[in-house]
């Protein structure tokens, strides 16, 4: 690594407008040389925007960056990197079919015209052995778990020889296992005073478990500060949501008879390149319950959930609803009443160029009030629903005519949650439901699954999220190899035993 | 409320906008071109206008050629709504044409009336199976849509020749095999008072038809989720393989109709031509008109114009008949690259409407 303490940056008075929207309105920010700095807030506070104009995408219309006590313009990305300042994206930039050492090289600034790759294999391993970490420099991309490519990523800027590392929600592809391994090796790199991190991040166990400060943004503004030794969790989460968090009681209902509503048996399905990746699974949900199926992702979760969307079909085995064999046809959805919200709904369930109003509808176009005689259209209609769901959801901005894509994420989930939850439902199939949202609208979306499961809805609630499937779920079972392999009551469950079986050791 | 309105008002801007600046910007294009052609740019422009909105002939011809674009347009525009780039509008023509005028020849008695809607009905129903077979590799097969409805375009123009050099020969066509005529009564008349055949109308009817079947029902709405975003579809459950069948058909029963009214409006009898290169001069029109049907009819007419002022161009200025595919060429080229000017403008508008 280079010599000396990395640079010490500040941002002062950062305001940053987006036509009417103040984005940024004097913000003002620090990052002590060597420290573990996170920065929180929630969906839309301005944090991306304020790294954003650190990292010379946006250049703000007020207030200056200052690094080691001299005020700088950062034009660009690649001029923060002249800087020694290094982003790490939520989503992976590697080029998946090539090797490691491959994309190390060929994120350097410059490349010479002939790549002598000898010597750049010889440098870069050199470089690894400074390194707390490892990764194979021969191993393909496409081939290393999520936490090895965040590895990767850090690494990459590392060889940029960047002393400030800017990590936006790094931990979000990964693992717990992998996102505390890869927080604790920054971690000791700050202490060794080698690199200065800053993470964008909800996730506020990790704050605490992890960085030296913390800053807090609220709608655009610097809400405070402060050592995070000094705060504890509810007090930064005060911060961020404005308003002491009421941990509201989720409210359970018990229903007396145990009514069985989705079936599964003996399902086995193939993932994109073949390979079997449910194999042999057997699942009862009944009514009134929900079932938080919990195991490591890339344990065959995707494929369940999308064989009960409609997205992929079985390669055998059964599916009943309510004692009848079930195909996910328009028809049969809408006679069962399934309804699904999958991952990454704008991907999964939106159609982004179509309105929030067309979006909110895709359940129930086909029928009155929207479809005048079953075949026409009206337009007046859908805006009329759709205002009541905004209204009710809290939906933002409530305008139904814009177009769902120019919604943030914890919006866009808001959306398809109140579309799938507007009529009544009897299934709900949902997956990830809170991923990279904030505390608040993680905390409605959580109370509006409870409320469906106390009116009566058998849910499958495949989550990521360990914290989540034990706060929701009636029942856990662990998905392991394509297989459940391990079946608990919630109130009974030992999250030790969980664990062991979701990384496979069944002794 | 009073937010959504400059909205609403900036997403029609952008399309005019940028439509508006790759017109000028070909047209500055063809100028450069027909003066190192040692034409006067001017002068063409001049020209061209006479000849395709000078004067009410000018206007009729024209139109006469627009109203086939209207319908071969649309065999693009509308599997465009379900993310499909199909080409084969040529295709559907032919394939409408052959068929319509050999309906027509199988009744000889009948009233024109009913040989006129019958070979409308075969037309359509030619044309919207020859499209279909594109729909349904893509669906079942995986065939890219865009290779197979361009391949079936020569299938059809050679499945013409065959059929008009062979079974359908008229005997007496002897240095352009035809079919025989289908008979002076059975030919579609022209609007009174005008030399205009009413091609024009069923032109613009079938425009106005599409744009509120994509927009005003069902069916259309179904068709824009699955073009949008095929998974979004699937959990809405919809039977998106028979979307894209229907959808196909529909196009490709535009085109045979085109070609239907060719043979029953100018020619009388199927022959080549039919493979006038109207289909793929509407893929063209469709570009321009961003795939939406009552755009298409605007368009249209323009092209339709500048196909018109062909003749004169090569009278006046002395300039190869091929001209004016050199600027549909240029215009079709801008037109796709003005494609990645969308959303860049985005800030600008944003600021401007503040």
């Amino acid at each position: 690594m280079t010599d000396g303490a990395p640079p010490d940056l500040q941002a002062l008075g950062i305001t940053k407008r987006f036509g009417p929207l103040v984005a940024l309105k004097d913000v003002n920010f620090h990052l002590r040389s060597g420290q573990f700095h996170a920065l929180l807030g929630e969906n839309g506070a301005g944090k991306s925007t304020l790294v954003k104009c650190i990292m010379g995408y946006y250049h703000p219309d007020e207030g200056k960056i200052v690094l080691d006590q001299q005020a700088v313009t950062i034009h660009s990305p690649r001029d923060a990197q002249t800087f020694g300042i290094g982003m790490v994206y939520q989503q992976f930039t590697l080029i998946p079919n090539m090797t490691v050492l491959e994309n190390l090289v060929i994120s350097k600034a410059k490349l010479d015209p002939v790549i002598n790759w000898q010597q750049e294999e010889h440098q870069l391993t050199q470089f690894m052995d400074t390194m707390p970490f490892k990764v194979s420099l021969s191993a393909r991309v496409s081939s290393l778990a999520a936490g090895e490519k965040q590895k990767v990523e850090i690494l990459k800027q590392l060889a940029l020889r960047n002393r400030i590392l800017i990590l936006d929600e790094p931990t979000s592809v990964l693992t717990p296992q992998e996102a505390d391994e890869v927080l604790g090796h920054l971690r000791a790199m700050t202490l060794a005073q080698q690199v200065s991190v800053l993470i964008i991040t909800h996730k506020l166990r990790e704050v605490a478990a992890f960085a030296d400060e913390v800053t807090v943004l609220r709608k655009g503004q610097f809400v405070g500060s402060g050592n995070v030794s000094e705060l504890n969790v509810s007090q930064m989460a005060e911060m961020m949501v404005g308003s002491e968090v009421t941990a509201r009681p989720k409210q359970r209902t018990v229903l007396s008879k145990k009514v069985p509503k989705l079936v599964l048996q003996d399902i086995r399905v193939k993932d994109d390149i073949g390979v079997e990746v449910v194999r042999g699974l057997h699942l009862t949900i009944h009514e009134g319950e929900i079932v938080g199926v919990a195991g490591v992702s890339g344990n065959g979760q995707r494929e369940l959930v999308e064989i009960l969307s409609g997205q992929r079909q079985t390669t055998s085995g059964t599916i009943h609803v309510q004692d009848q064999p079930f195909q996910p046809t328009r028809e049969q959805i809408m006679r069962h009443k399934i309804f699904c919200l999958p991952e990454e709904p704008l991907q999964n369930t939106c159609v982004g160029r179509m309105t929030v109003a067309e979006n909110l509808a895709f359940r129930n176009f086909d029928r009155e009030p929207h479809a005048v005689g079953g075949w026409l259209i009206s337009h007046p209609a859908l805006r009329r629903s759709a205002f009541e769901l905004i209204e009710r959801y809290n939906i933002k901005p409530p305008y139904p005519d814009t177009p769902i894509q120019s919604l943030s994420g914890g919006n866009i989930q808001r959306a398809v949650l109140a579309r799938e939850l507007s009529a009544e439902v009897e299934i709900l199939i949902i997956a990830n439901p809170c991923f990279g949202l904030d505390f608040l609208a993680m905390e409605e979306i959580r109370l509006q699954i409870v409320a469906a499961r106390n009116r009566g809805t058998a849910v499958l609630l495949v989550s990521e999220d360990l914290d989540e499937i034990m706060e929701l779920s009636d029942r856990t079972v662990v998905m392991f190899n394509g297989q459940l392999v391990y079946e608990t009551t919630s109130s009974g469950a030992d999250l030790a035993i969980i664990g062991r079986h979701m990384t496979g050791h069944t002794t | 409320m009073s937010v959504a309105v400059p909205q609403i008002l900036n997403k029609a801007l952008e399309p005019f906008l940028i439509i508006v600046g790759s017109l000028t910007v070909s047209m500055v294009l063809f100028g450069i071109f027909v003066a190192s052609a040692g034409a006067d740019p001017f002068e063409v422009y001049q020209t061209m206008y006479r000849a395709a909105f000078g004067t009410s002939f000018s206007w009729q011809n024209t139109l006469v050629r627009a109203a086939p674009l209207m319908l071969t347009a649309l065999c693009t525009a509308l599997p465009g709504y379900l993310g499909l780039i199909i080409i084969g509008g040529e295709g559907a023509v032919v394939m409408g044409g052959l068929f319509a005028a050999i309906v027509a020849l199988t009744m000889p008695t009948a009233p024109p009336i009913v040989v006129l809607t019958t070979m409308a009905l075969a037309g359509m129903v030619a044309g919207g199976v020859w499209l279909m077979i594109g729909g349904a590799l893509r669906h079942y097969r995986a065939v890219n849509e865009t290779i197979s409805s361009l391949l079936l375009n020569y299938i059809a123009i050679a499945l013409l020749n065959h059929l008009v050099t062979s079974t359908f020969r008229d005997p007496e066509s002897l240095n352009h095999p035809s079919t025989h005529h289908i008979g002076e009564a059975n030919m579609i008349g022209v609007i009174p008072g005008t030399d205009l055949h009413w091609g024009l109308v069923f032109g613009i009817v079938a425009c106005v038809i599409a744009w509120f079947l994509m927009h005003h029902t069902v069916f259309g709405f179904a068709s824009r989720i699955a073009g949008g975003n095929v998974r979004a579809a699937q959990v809405a459950g919809l039977p998106v393989g028979r979307l894209i069948l229907t959808i196909c058909c529909v196009a490709g029963a535009a085109g045979g109709l085109a070609g239907m009214l060719e043979v029953a409006a100018i020619h009388g009898r199927a022959n080549d031509t039919l493979n006038a290169n109207y289909g793929y001069a509407g893929i063209l029109v469709a570009f321009v008109a961003r795939n939406n049907p009552l755009a298409i009819i605007p368009v249209a007419v323009l092209l339709g114009g500048i196909r018109a002022s062909s003749g004169l161009l090569q009278r006046a200025h002395e300039l190869p008949d091929a001209t004016v595919l050199v600027m549909q060429g240029i215009i079709f080229l801008v037109i796709l690259f003005s494609e990645t000017l969308y959303g860049r403008f985005a800030k600008l508008q944003k600021q401007g409407a503040s």
